[in-house]
């Protein structure tokens, strides 16, 4: 049970990380880490940070006590309200960040990858903020489903770019925009989206989105939760609530995408059902054959359809600093309305499976305090939704 | 031959390695490939193995990948292909890969396996040096080198320890980018080269965006060996039947053949 302050000289949490990257990138990962350490130590960069999550993100996002959700549920539970951050989801926390870090580093283009869309809008956002240029890429299947965000990137000047390789989705948006920075790594800073890829990116992303745990204990107050809860594709919503909690007295539990179910094979639970390997730059857990070929993901949810998950879950689960789980499609999609319906907060796709995960445990539960971060909010799934039912 | 005799073999010029995948166009006649490339004047090979999520590659090789994959291809088959390869052809072989399918082998036994198949040198894409060790001691054990990749973009230190670490050559990365045809220009190329030069006298081999005579010429005249894939796979890609898949090959081979000894 050992929380990793940061990872190691070779960026291993543990057995897990690393920096599995071309050579060419090699150069901006070293120089990015150290850009990193400056900018976090300079009082200058936290203060800047800070005025921007308060006035221009809307931090701290409230930590809402959800009475009518408790009582069908039995349990006390308590939701941190990422969705009401600006653009709707956790994931400008890190693209605020990052941005500010592009600019400090002197590079005028940014690039992002996107799966349900809302780190590419989040990464479009904070780059219009800075005069960035920005180019997210994103798979066409994924373009497909979540067209909301795809307009709305559009409307604040960025170029939206569709990946046609492999199954369209989030695993080739991020490979693609690994290979756009592999050519124009000396002017462009790639702002990934969650605690994934190659050192220090793992690092950087869960210290820019610990402020969700950070905030959350603090308006916790003299509540001694026993549970927090989050969905788990990438692991940056979970990551940056864990992390303040981990090795503390407070059960944590990541809840993967379980697609059709794990016994179809079609699904997203990297940690649940996948195996150790290098994925996207960092060795930690993924859905791979025995050949070492990584398998295609399947989730209804765009933003947990990916393959492999951050290397500091890997580390986590290994040493039992968080259990992981997973539910279906069909349970997310009952969660995201059971939500909808009892407190009048629709919750997107993602953090419905974190909720679901409640739902199916609530004997097991009854009468605890649980957490459960609300990572973003749902109108981006209303058409996706509304498809699927005939409404 | 082994790469070390190549390279002191072609004393006034620069050696050919063309690229080509295993699986190509079928598994069956990947060798036929092979062989027409060394009738038409290929010095050695890099042998592909695919991969799923090639992050050095282009759309073509990604392709070439894909096709490969799921007609079977896997890395215990691809260095089967290497093994035959190396002893129809006499000619020295680096098989290259991704990092994902050596450790599902397991590094010990990739490495004895790789050796059995008589290759030289490993090529591994997403293994940068830091990451290296393991992987450079238990090839050692089995008598095969790992090569090294120096990119435009690669710091002087980090420049130290590829050519210190590099074996059989170094892979020099001519064009920022990923595998691909390309028109760039060869400043950064030459840039690279004096770097390296100016280091160690290991062999530099210069690889990715070299797609024809014109720029083969070029990197030749800065370097020890120039790579040329992409160019290949695609004639490959484009051929209508395995004969055709053997001529293209065999005629852009035999232009790039005459391009290094310009």
């Amino acid at each position: 049970m050992t929380v990793v302050d940061r990872p190691d000289a070779s960026g291993r949490f543990g057995e897990f990380g690393g920096r599995f990257a071309p050579e060419t990138l090699m150069p901006a990962l070293e120089h990015l880490e150290i850009a990193f350490d400056e900018a976090w130590d300079d009082p200058a960069y936290r203060a800047e940070l800070s005025s921007l999550l308060r006035d221009y993100v809307g931090r701290p996002t409230p930590l809402y006590e959800a009475s009518r959700l408790s009582e069908v549920l039995g349990l006390r539970l308590l939701l941190k309200r990422e969705d009401l951050a600006h653009t709707g989801a956790h994931k400008i926390n890190n693209t605020v960040g990052q941005a500010l870090l592009a600019r400090r580093m002197g590079k005028p283009r940014v690039i992002a990858e996107t799966g349900a869309g809302q780190h590419g809008v989040a990464t479009a956002t904070a780059c219009a903020l800075f005069g960035l240029e920005c180019e997210v890429f994103m798979g066409e299947v994924d373009m497909s489903r979540q067209a909301l965000n795809v307009e709305r990137m559009q409307m604040l000047g960025t170029k939206v770019t569709p990946v046609t390789s492999g199954a369209g989705t989030l695993k080739d948006a991020v490979s693609a925009a690994l290979r756009d920075w592999v050519a124009t790594v000396e002017t462009t800073h790639y702002i990934i989206g969650s605690v994934v890829g190659p050192h220090p990116f793992p690092w950087i992303v869960r210290q820019l989105q610990r402020v969700i745990g950070d905030e959350t204990i603090e308006q916790l107050g003299d509540i001694e939760p026993d549970l927090v809860v989050a969905c788990v594709g990438g692991g940056s919503n979970s990551m940056g609530m864990f992390y303040p909690f981990a090795g503390g007295d407070v059960e944590l539990v990541g809840v993967e995408a379980g697609g059709y179910g794990l016994e179809s094979g079609k699904h997203g639970a990297s940690l649940v059902a996948g195996t150790p390997g290098v994925l996207h730059g960092a060795r930690t857990y993924m859905l791979q054959d025995a050949e070492g070929q990584v398998l295609e993901a399947h989730s209804i949810s765009a933003g947990l359809d990916y393959p492999g998950v951050g290397p500091e879950h890997a580390q986590f689960k290994d040493d039992g600093l968080a259990r992981y789980d997973s539910v279906t499609d069909d349970e997310a999609v009952a969660a995201m309305d059971l939500m909808s319906r009892t407190e009048g907060i629709i919750p997107a796709l993602e953090p419905s499976h974190a909720l679901a995960w409640v739902w199916r445990e609530r004997a097991a539960l009854a009468g605890k305090t649980v957490v459960l971060c609300l990572s973003g909010r749902g109108d981006k799934d209303v058409d996706q939704i509304a498809e699927a039912s005939g409404r | 031959m082994t790469f070390g005799e190549t390279f002191t073999a072609a004393t006034d010029r620069a050696v050919l390695f063309p690229y080509m995948m295993c699986g190509l166009p079928v598994a069956a006649a990947t060798l036929d490939l092979f062989v027409a490339m060394a009738d038409a004047g290929a010095d050695g090979f890099e042998v592909g193995i695919p991969y799923a999520d090639p992050l050095m590659d282009g759309p073509v090789i990604q392709e070439a990948g894909m096709k490969a994959l799921a007609a079977g291809m896997t890395l215990a088959k691809g260095l089967e292909t290497t093994a035959a390869v190396a002893s129809a052809t006499g000619l020295p072989c680096a098989v290259m890969t991704y990092v994902n399918p050596v450790l599902a082998m397991g590094i010990t036994e990739f490495s004895v396996r790789v050796g059995e198949a008589g290759a030289g040198a490993v090529i591994i894409a997403d293994l940068p040096v830091d990451e290296s060790a393991p992987f450079v001691a238990a090839l050692e054990g089995a008598g095969v080198g790992l090569v090294q990749f120096a990119a435009p973009t690669t710091t002087d230190a980090r420049l130290d320890q590829v050519v210190a670490k590099a074996n059989p050559f170094v892979y020099g990365i001519a064009e920022m980018g990923v595998t691909g045809e390309r028109d760039g220009s060869t400043s950064r190329a030459a840039e690279l080269s004096r770097r390296v030069r100016s280091r160690s006298e290991v062999p530099l081999v210069l690889g990715v965006g070299i797609s024809g005579p014109e720029s083969a010429k070029e990197a030749a005249g800065l370097a020890d060996g120039v790579i040329v894939g992409t160019a290949l796979v695609r004639r490959v890609l484009e051929a209508p039947t395995i004969g055709a898949a053997c001529e293209a090959v065999a005629e852009l081979v035999t232009d790039l053949a005459v391009a290094v000894r310009e």
